[in-house]
C-alpha cells in the first residue's frame, strides 16, 4: 500500500454492478485502467459514472462482479485498505482543523506522533503550493485553495490509485483551467493512477488518457480521447463528445465531424439554410437546417468564411468526403 | 428599495410587532420595576420610594418558602436533565440516520410525549410511584417526568443537526483510514460541538421552569417553579418580585455564558491563524 513516485495501480472492474432496489446504477460493466494512466469517466449525471468511482473508493457496496486493484480482489476491503484516496466533490475538509492538521489527519489516526506528521503534512501542503496557508481554517480558503489542501490530504496517505470526483466542477472558469494544468502535473510528477469523474468532454479530451464514455449504468465506449473524437462507435458518444454531426442515412446512421464539413464542396451533398452562426475568433460556428438531421453544425475557418460570408437565412449546399462519415452502430 | 417611501404596510407591521415585544417583555419589565420597591411599597404601583429592601429581605429566613434550597434543586435537576438530553439525544440521532425495522413507530412513540398535556403525565408518573409503593422525588420520579419532555425535543434538534451534517466528512475520515470510533471522536463529535451545546442548554432550561410535569412528582421537596407558585399564594410583599427578578437575571447569565463559550470556541479556531485572514 506504501507506494512512492512511478508506482500506480491497475484496476480492474469485472461485470461490475450496483444495483438500489430494482435500480441498476451500474450494469455489468467491464474496465482495465492501466497502472499510471489518467482515466475520466465521462457521463450525463445519472450515468452510473459517480457509483462507479465510489465502489473503487469502498464507499459503495458492490452489488455483484469483481473489482480489483493492483492483482487483489477488493470489493469486501474498507477504503484504507485498498491504496487508494479519495478527493470528493465537495472537499469534505474537516472545517475544525487547520489545513495542516487536515492534511495530518490519517497520520494522526495511525498514531503518527504529532512532530513528525505536522511536518509531513507541511512537505505535502508544499507540493500543492499551499506552504504558506499552512494554519488557516478550510473556511478562511477559496474554492481553489480548499481543493489544493483536499489534494495533499489524500496524497499523504501515498495511493497507487487518487479518485477525484468532479473535482473542477466548483470552481469558477478560469481557476477550472489552471487546476486542470496543476491535476495533470501532479499525474506526471508522481506517476499514480488518476480516476476522474466528470460531465464535461473538454476536460476529459484535455487530461485523460484514457476516456470511458457511460450511458445508463453502461459503457459505451472506452479509449484515448483521439480515438473517441475520430471513430466513436455509437451516436450517444459522437453526440456527448460533441463537434460532431449524426446524420440518418440509407446505410444507417453516420458520423461527421463539424470542421470536416464542407461548404460547396465533398463528394456527398446536402442542402441547408443557415439558422445561426456565431463568431469563435479561429473559427465560425454555423448551425443549419438541414433535411434528415436535427442540428446541423458546421465550423469553417475564419478567413475562409469571411471570403464568402453567408447571412442567416441564405440557403447553403454543404458536402463531405466518403472518408469523413463514420459509421456508427445502432 | 431601501430608498423608496414606505407604504402603510410597513407601519401596519411595524406597529404589530411593537405590540408583540411590549406584550413579549412589558410583564418582565413591570415584575423587574417593581422589584426595587421601598420597604414601605406593596405589590402594585405606585413606587413607595426606591430601594434593594427586598433583595435583601429574599435572602434572609421566610415565613414561607425555601428559595435557596429549591434553586440549588432546579439546578443540581436541570444539570442533570441537561447531560442525559445530550447524551441520549445523540445516540438515538446516530440510531436513526440508519433505517431499522420499526424506526417509524419508535420515532411517533418518542415524540407523542410532547402532545400528551404534561399535567398527564406528571398525575400519571405520580401514580405509578404510588402504586409501586415508591417515594417520588424530586431526583427521582420527577427527573423522568423532566426527561419525558427534554428527550423528544431534544431528539427532533439532533434529527435537524444531522440533516445539515454532511455524511461527505464521515466519508473522508474512512478514506483516511479512521476506524468508526476515531470517526465519531476526531471528526463527528467536534463539528457538532456547538450545536450539542444548544441541545443541552434546551434541556436544561425546558428542565429548570417545568412546572406541570413536576407539579405530581417531586414529593416532599419542591423545585424552584413550584416554590415560586407556592409563594404567589402565601407571600404578599415584593420578595416574590425580587425572586423574579434574580431567577431572569440567572437565566440570562447562562445565555450569555453560552454565547460567550461559542464565541471563544470559534475564536480559538479562528486564533490560530494570528488574524491572518
Amino acid at each position: 500500500m506504501t507506494t512512492g513516485p512511478g508506482a500506480g495501480t491497475t484496476v480492474e472492474l469485472v461485470k461490475l454492478t450496483k444495483a438500489y432496489g430494482a435500480t441498476v446504477a451500474v450494469n455489468a460493466i467491464d474496465l482495465r485502467i492501466a497502472a499510471g494512466s489518467y482515466c475520466c469517466l465521462l457521463g450525463p449525471s445519472g450515468c452510473g459514472k459517480t457509483s462507479t468511482l465510489r465502489m473503487i473508493a469502498g464507499h459503495e457496496d458492490v452489488s455483484t462482479g469483481d473489482l480489483l486493484i493492483g492483482d487483489r480482489v477488493v470489493n469486501d476491503e474498507p477504503p484504507a485498505a485498498r491504496g487508494t484516496a479519495m478527493m470528493f466533490q465537495s472537499y469534505a475538509l474537516f472545517p475544525h482543523l487547520d489545513c495542516v492538521d487536515n492534511v495530518a489527519f490519517s497520520l494522526k489516526m495511525k498514531g503518527v506522533p504529532v512532530e513528525e506528521r505536522r511536518r509531513k503534512a507541511r512537505e505535502m501542503l508544499d507540493l500543492v503550493d499551499m506552504g504558506k496557508y499552512a494554519a488557516r481554517l478550510p473556511a478562511q480558503l477559496s474554492g481553489g485553495q480548499q481543493q489544493r489542501v483536499a489534494l495533499a490530504r489524500a496524497l499523504i496517505t501515498r495511493p497507487g490509485v487518487l479518485l477525484l470526483d468532479e473535482p473542477l466542477s466548483a470552481l469558477d472558469p478560469f481557476l477550472r483551467d489552471r487546476m486542470r494544468e496543476e491535476l495533470k502535473r501532479l499525474h506526471r510528477e508522481l506517476g499514480i493512477t488518476f480516476i476522474h469523474v466528470t460531465h464535461s468532454q473538454t476536460e476529459a479530451m484535455a487530461l485523460a488518457d484514457l476516456v470511458v464514455v457511460m450511458n445508463q449504468g453502461r459503457i459505451e465506449q472506452a479509449g484515448p480521447p483521439r480515438e473517441l473524437f475520430n471513430r466513436p462507435h455509437t451516436a450517444f458518444v459522437a453526440r456527448f463528445i460533441g463537434g460532431h454531426n449524426v446524420i440518418r442515412s440509407a446505410d444507417g446512421l453516420r458520423a461527421v465531424r463539424a470542421d470536416r464539413v464542407q461548404l460547396g464542396g465533398g463528394d456527398l451533398r446536402t442542402d441547408g439554410t443557415v439558422r445561426a452562426l456565431e463568431y469563435h475568433g479561429t473559427s465560425v460556428h454555423l448551425s443549419l437546417d438541414v433535411a434528415g438531421a436535427d442540428d446541423f453544425a458546421v465550423i469553417v475557418d475564419e478567413a475562409r468564411f469571411y471570403d464568402a460570408p453567408l447571412a442567416i437565412g441564405a440557403p447553403v449546399q454543404i458536402g463531405w468526403n466518403h472518408a469523413d462519415a463514420h459509421p456508427l452502430a445502432s | 428599495m431601501p430608498s423608496a417611501r414606505r407604504g402603510l404596510s410597513f407601519y401596519l407591521l411595524a406597529a404589530f410587532f411593537g405590540l408583540f415585544v411590549l406584550f413579549l417583555y412589558g410583564p418582565t419589565v413591570t415584575i423587574l420595576v417593581l422589584s426595587f420597591q421601598g420597604p414601605e411599597g406593596g405589590l402594585t404601583f405606585p413606587m413607595n420610594g426606591v430601594s434593594l429592601h427586598w433583595f435583601r429581605n429574599l435572602f434572609q429566613q421566610q415565613a414561607v418558602g425555601d428559595f435557596g434550597g429549591s434553586f440549588r434543586r432546579s439546578l443540581a435537576l436541570g444539570l442533570v436533565v441537561m447531560v442525559l438530553t445530550v447524551l441520549f439525544s445523540l445516540l438515538a440521532g446516530f440510531a436513526f440516520r440508519r433505517r431499522f425495522v420499526g424506526s417509524n413507530a419508535l420515532f411517533y412513540l418518542t415524540v407523542a410525549s410532547l402532545i400528551v398535556p404534561s399535567i398527564l403525565v406528571s398525575l400519571g408518573i405520580g401514580l405509578l410511584f404510588n402504586i409501586l409503593g415508591l417515594e417520588p422525588t424530586w431526583y427521582g420520579s420527577a427527573m423522568g417526568a423532566h426527561l419525558t419532555w427534554t428527550l423528544p425535543f431534544g431528539l427532533l434538534i439532533v434529527f435537524a443537526i444531522f440533516n445539515r451534517f454532511n455524511p461527505a466528512y464521515e466519508e473522508a475520515a474512512r478514506d483516511l483510514g479512521a476506524t468508526p470510533w476515531q470517526t465519531v471522536r476526531h471528526v463527528v463529535l467536534p463539528i457538532l460541538l456547538p450545536s450539542l451545546i444548544g441541545v443541552g442548554m434546551s434541556g436544561f432550561t425546558l428542565s429548570y421552569d417545568e412546572f406541570a410535569r413536576t407539579l405530581m412528582t417531586a414529593g416532599s421537596f419542591n423545585t424552584l417553579p413550584l416554590e415560586i407558585y407556592g409563594m404567589t399564594t402565601n407571600v404578599t410583599t415584593p420578595v416574590l418580585y425580587a425572586l423574579g427578578s434574580l431567577t431572569t437575571v440567572f437565566s440570562f447569565t447562562i445565555i450569555g455564558v453560552v454565547l460567550m463559550t461559542l464565541a471563544g470556541l470559534r475564536r480559538r479556531r479562528l486564533g490560530r491563524t494570528g488574524g491572518a485572514a
